[in-house]
């Protein structure tokens, strides 16, 4: 293990110790948070009596959509707009100013257009990451050295077959990082969206447990939120990793 | 693609350029005349070198040679056949940028286009070992490019060609990023390769001296636009290797492209002063 993760770990639980003693010396009062050590325990307990899994698979299975649908729409739009260059003129602008457009402002809308079902917060956790994937797309692909476009030439192969077993393997890394970010923003989307006015959902649980003075609850799903998210944020990674090392990048 | 009606079959000669010019489109200005008009045969089996000031449209002459680009004006045939808007089947091409998969192995990388082309795994397997151990990366056929050294990734990629058994290579500068001791020895494995293979080759290169102990002609181009000055007869017997930099032959052959070069390579120079 190198030095660096070993400090990391040290920083991450010397960091959950001390809110772990403030919860129990009282100094942060129970009302305001629960120890770490509670959390856990809770949220054990809630999925051993099994009381939040249709939340769970609800935001998790809108998550999974919602994500997928970016990563396939990003690619594709990001290829297809790196393949025109008066297209990508016109878009970089807007790209680089997408971030400024509080896309939960449409929710209200989308419910009118799709219902109050799931659908709008799955549109929302896919605005959200869609531009994610694009940007990195087009980044990756500029870093495609034109040699390999024209390697493939001479070996022949149409446009698709450029695409799929050159360009993309190429830009791997780079879509790596893309759908790094497409992760947490379809959850920030999806799990923004509950908490507003969906019917159910982790955010919408997290959202009644604390208008009912429930922290155990809260904190549970909260607990369960941030692993999930740093389960799939460091398994990408440690990918990321490997691809990037294989290409002496690290 | 055959050859264009009412166009003379010139020669039988393995490759023919006749008339080859190759103009730039500009923005707002006359288009910029990189190429020609050039009229070249290669011999079958011959090891054709090409030396030039910078500038002067070598890597052009590639491109068009290869399919790769259109020429503006003339026609290009590969035994008897035009060539036009697209690589024809048996010609490979190494260029002098890193062109190594980076995210595939050694192995994968010299298997890629015979994958790409249908071959059976049996052969894959039987190909790519003889052309790991052909060009000294036996060990290596599980490391990516990233492990290897500049020289070494230009191996892979000179094998990844030959094991498409191509009856035309064209090398575009595959020796510029090497030093001068490494690049002697390349030059003996690419004569070992030549003359195993019995392909036609036409090497671009910047080198004088590499054009001069490598190839069986050299064809010296002007300043830009390119057209052949001159070609140089070597007489190079077929078995040669890097030792025959050492002889006077050697210094005489070398001698010679520079005296053709030195007036041509001043005026690129100017030309690049001007563009600046």
């Amino acid at each position: 293990m190198k030095l660096a993760t070993k400090l990391r770990i040290v920083v991450l639980v010397a960091a959950v110790a001390a809110v772990e003693l403030l919860c129990r010396a009282g100094i942060i009062k129970a009302f305001t948070m629960i120890p770490p050590s509670e959390m856990a325990l809770s949220l054990w307990r809630l999925v051993a009596a099994g009381k939040a899994h249709n939340d769970m698979l609800r935001t998790l299975s809108a998550v999974g959509v919602a994500l997928f649908a970016s990563i396939v729409a990003g690619a594709a739009a990001g290829t297809a707009i790196h393949s025109l260059p008066r297209v990508r003129r016109t878009l970089d602008p807007l790209l680089a100013a997408y971030y400024s457009v509080p896309v939960f402002v449409f929710y209200p809308m989308f419910i009118v257009i799709f219902g109050l079902n799931d659908r709008p917060k799955i549109v929302i956790g896919f605005l959200y990451a869609v531009a994610a994937m694009i940007i990195n797309t087009l980044n990756g692909l500029d870093r495609v050295a034109p040699v390999l476009r024209k390697t493939a030439r001479v070996f022949r192969m149409g446009p698709a077959a450029t695409t799929f077993k050159v360009v993309l393997p190429c830009a791997a890394p780079y879509l790596f990082t893309g759908v790094k970010l497409a992760v947490a923003y379809s959850f920030i989307g999806v799990v923004g969206s509950e908490f507003i006015l969906s019917t159910g959902g982790l955010g919408y649980q997290i959202g009644f447990a604390y208008h009912d003075f429930n922290n155990r609850t809260m904190y549970a799903l909260i607990l369960f939120i941030l692993a999930v998210t740093l389960i799939a944020n460091m398994s990408l990674h440690a990918w990321e990793k490997v691809l990037l090392a294989r290409r002496g990048l690290l | 693609m055959r050859r264009p009606a009412g166009v003379p079959r010139m020669s039988e000669a393995h490759v023919v350029l006749e008339g080859v010019t190759r103009m730039f489109p500009r923005e707002g200005q006359a288009p910029l005349h990189a190429l020609g008009p050039i009229d070249l045969e290669l011999r079958a089996g011959e090891f054709f070198g090409v030396v030039g000031p910078s500038g002067c449209g070598k890597s052009t002459l590639l491109d068009v040679i290869a399919g790769l680009s259109l020429p503006s004006a003339g026609w290009i045939a590969i035994d008897g056949t035009t060539v036009g808007g697209e690589v024809p089947e048996g010609v490979g091409v190494v260029f002098q940028d890193d062109a190594s998969f980076p995210w595939l192995t050694v192995w994968d990388n010299i298997a890629f286009g015979l994958r790409q082309r249908g071959a059976g795994a049996a052969e894959i397997a039987e190909r790519v070992t003889r052309a790991l151990a052909l060009m000294g990366l036996g060990d290596f056929a599980r490391a990516y490019p990233a492990q290897l050294s500049g020289g070494m990734r230009q191996r892979v990629c000179i094998a990844r060609t030959l094991v498409l058994q191509p009856r035309l290579i064209l090398l575009d500068e595959p020796f510029g990023a090497l030093d001068q001791q490494t690049r002697l020895l390349m030059g003996d494995e690419l004569l070992n390769l030549w003359r195993q293979t019995g392909a036609t080759i036409l090497l671009i290169t910047h080198a004088l001296d590499e054009a001069a102990m490598l190839s069986d002609r050299v064809g010296v181009m002007s300043a830009r636009p390119g057209r052949f000055l001159e070609i140089v007869e070597t007489a190079w017997p077929r078995e040669r290797d890097s030792r025959i930099v050492a002889s006077s032959a050697f210094g005489a052959i070398t001698g010679r492209l520079w005296s053709l070069l030195r007036g041509e390579s001043l005026k690129a120079m100017q030309l690049e002063r001007r563009a600046e």
